[in-house]
């Protein structure tokens, strides 16, 4: 489980450094925000924002039991960090879905 | 000693990061109801210096942390490694910071 | 009651080999290394297997069975759905020699580049040196100290694949344990030794030693103590 949630955090990372770029370009032309935000209604940019904020959860999720892992003393229940990840992944991920 | 210091620097971010990401997720998603329009958004944004402040943090915390993240990403899966790999790593972190402290300019300020 | 148990064990060398099927009749309570005995016995001569203490202490023979790192000894057969055939194959990462046996080298080379050997500074003719067992210091080192040796860490870690100059989790383990150890005088030349691209920042908390390793030791945990220690050295100007 924990091999799953490190890759997914591994992806979610390159996506969201993907990301990050064009969402802080299209920012800085905050002049021709409407025509943007026009263009954000289409249905598969819809779908691509909702990725994105999964990869962000998924990535937080994740970064979130590497911390625990690395600055906490060693548990049991640590093992099951992964578990948790996933599952506030998967929350995040619902929650921004019905937003929609 | 360097690659100690990216850890550091890593997790320090990390920590950063994850206060930011939750306040503007929450923000975003408060935001988003009823619709967007520009005006509305930057007419809330524009001459906030709070807001200002924040994202300027979140955006230097984000340029420290995706390259370094990125950094064993290019080493295990591409094998790059060496100084042109360092470079091109500090060339992302500079545009991430540009694009990012000009977003931040251009809805706060 | 007997059982057959069809095996594929992997026969050959560096250069070529393949999978050959054995039927094996077997017995209760029998492990994976006992089968490759039979197989030794009966069927072939020249199988090559490293084994020794048949009772997980001694490390040696490891293999990757049903593709998963693990003891030969401390595998038992009816842990294997019956009737389905199983696989026993040299553990990765390690060069083959002959059959399931590897070239090991480099996994005790690691060993030694981590400083994965206690220094102490008393000699015989001192008084012992008094280490406390309750405390958090020993506590951290009896966690990791059992390990015997046996490389399913390290042939279970995507890292050590991804990374050929990766120190791996046995070496760093190692190597925490004397981080920890009070009696250790060469520490601030081992956290320098474990620090870096080679050492545990490379780790990614996979976990896939933790999970793997036959002696219930996590070297993530140990891996993690090594990130603390190096950065808390690295403040200090001590890296």
């Amino acid at each position: 489980m924990s091999r799953w949630v490190a890759h997914l955090h591994r992806l979610s990372g390159i996506a969201l450094s993907l990301f990050l770029p064009l969402h802080f370009w299209a920012l800085g032309n905050a002049l021709q925000l409407d025509s943007f935000l026009a263009w954000t209604e289409q249905p598969l940019v819809k779908l691509g924002e909702w990725a994105i904020v999964l990869a962000l959860a998924a990535h937080l999720g994740g970064g979130l039991r590497v911390l625990a892992i690395e600055f906490l003393d060693w548990h049991e229940w640590q093992k099951s960090l992964a578990a948790v990840a996933a599952a506030v992944t998967l929350a995040v991920g619902l929650a921004f879905a019905l937003a929609l | 000693m360097i690659q100690t210091t990216l850890w550091l620097a890593q997790r320090v971010t990390a920590a950063v990061l994850a206060v930011c990401v939750f306040v503007h997720l929450a923000t975003i998603i408060y935001a988003v109801q009823g619709g967007l329009t520009a005006a509305e958004i930057l007419g809330r944004t524009r001459g906030n210096a709070a807001w200002l402040a924040f994202y300027s943090v979140f955006v230097v915390a984000a340029a420290i942390h995706a390259p370094i993240g990125l950094r064993p990403v290019l080493g295990e899966w591409l094998r790059w490694r060496g100084p042109s790999r360092e470079l091109a790593l500090g060339l992302f972190a500079m545009i991430l910071l540009f694009l990012g402290m000009r977003a931040v300019l251009a809805v706060f300020a | 009651m007997a059982t057959t148990f069809t095996m594929r064990v992997f026969r050959g060398g560096p250069e070529a080999g393949d999978f050959k099927e054995y039927r094996v009749e077997g017995g209760e309570g029998m492990v994976v290394l006992d089968v490759i005995h039979r197989i030794q016995a009966t069927q072939a001569q020249d199988l090559a297997c490293r084994w020794n203490c048949k009772a997980g202490k001694c490390g040696s023979c490891s293999a990757e069975i049903n593709g998963k790192p693990r003891l030969m000894c401390m595998t038992r057969m009816d842990t294997f759905k019956e009737g389905e055939p199983i696989s026993v194959a040299p553990i990765r990462t390690f060069p083959i020699i002959r059959d399931l046996v590897t070239d090991m080298r480099e996994f005790f080379d690691k060993w030694a580049r981590a400083q994965g050997q206690f220094k102490g500074a008393r000699t015989k003719a001192d008084d012992f040196e008094r280490v406390v067992p309750e405390s958090p210091e020993r506590k951290a080192v009896d966690a990791g100290i059992e390990c015997i040796g046996c490389a399913v860490c390290y042939s279970a870690c995507h890292v050590v694949a991804a990374n050929p100059a990766y120190l791996g989790p046995a070496a760093l383990n190692r190597a925490w344990t004397l981080v920890k150890d009070t009696r250790e005088t060469k520490n601030p030349e081992r956290l320098r030794a474990v620090a870096g691209d080679a050492g545990c920042h490379a780790c990614h908390t996979h976990m896939d030693c933790t999970e793997r390793c036959p002696k219930r030791l996590s070297p993530t945990a140990a891996i993690a103590g090594l990130k603390r220690a190096t950065a808390r050295a690295a403040l200090k100007g001590d890296l």
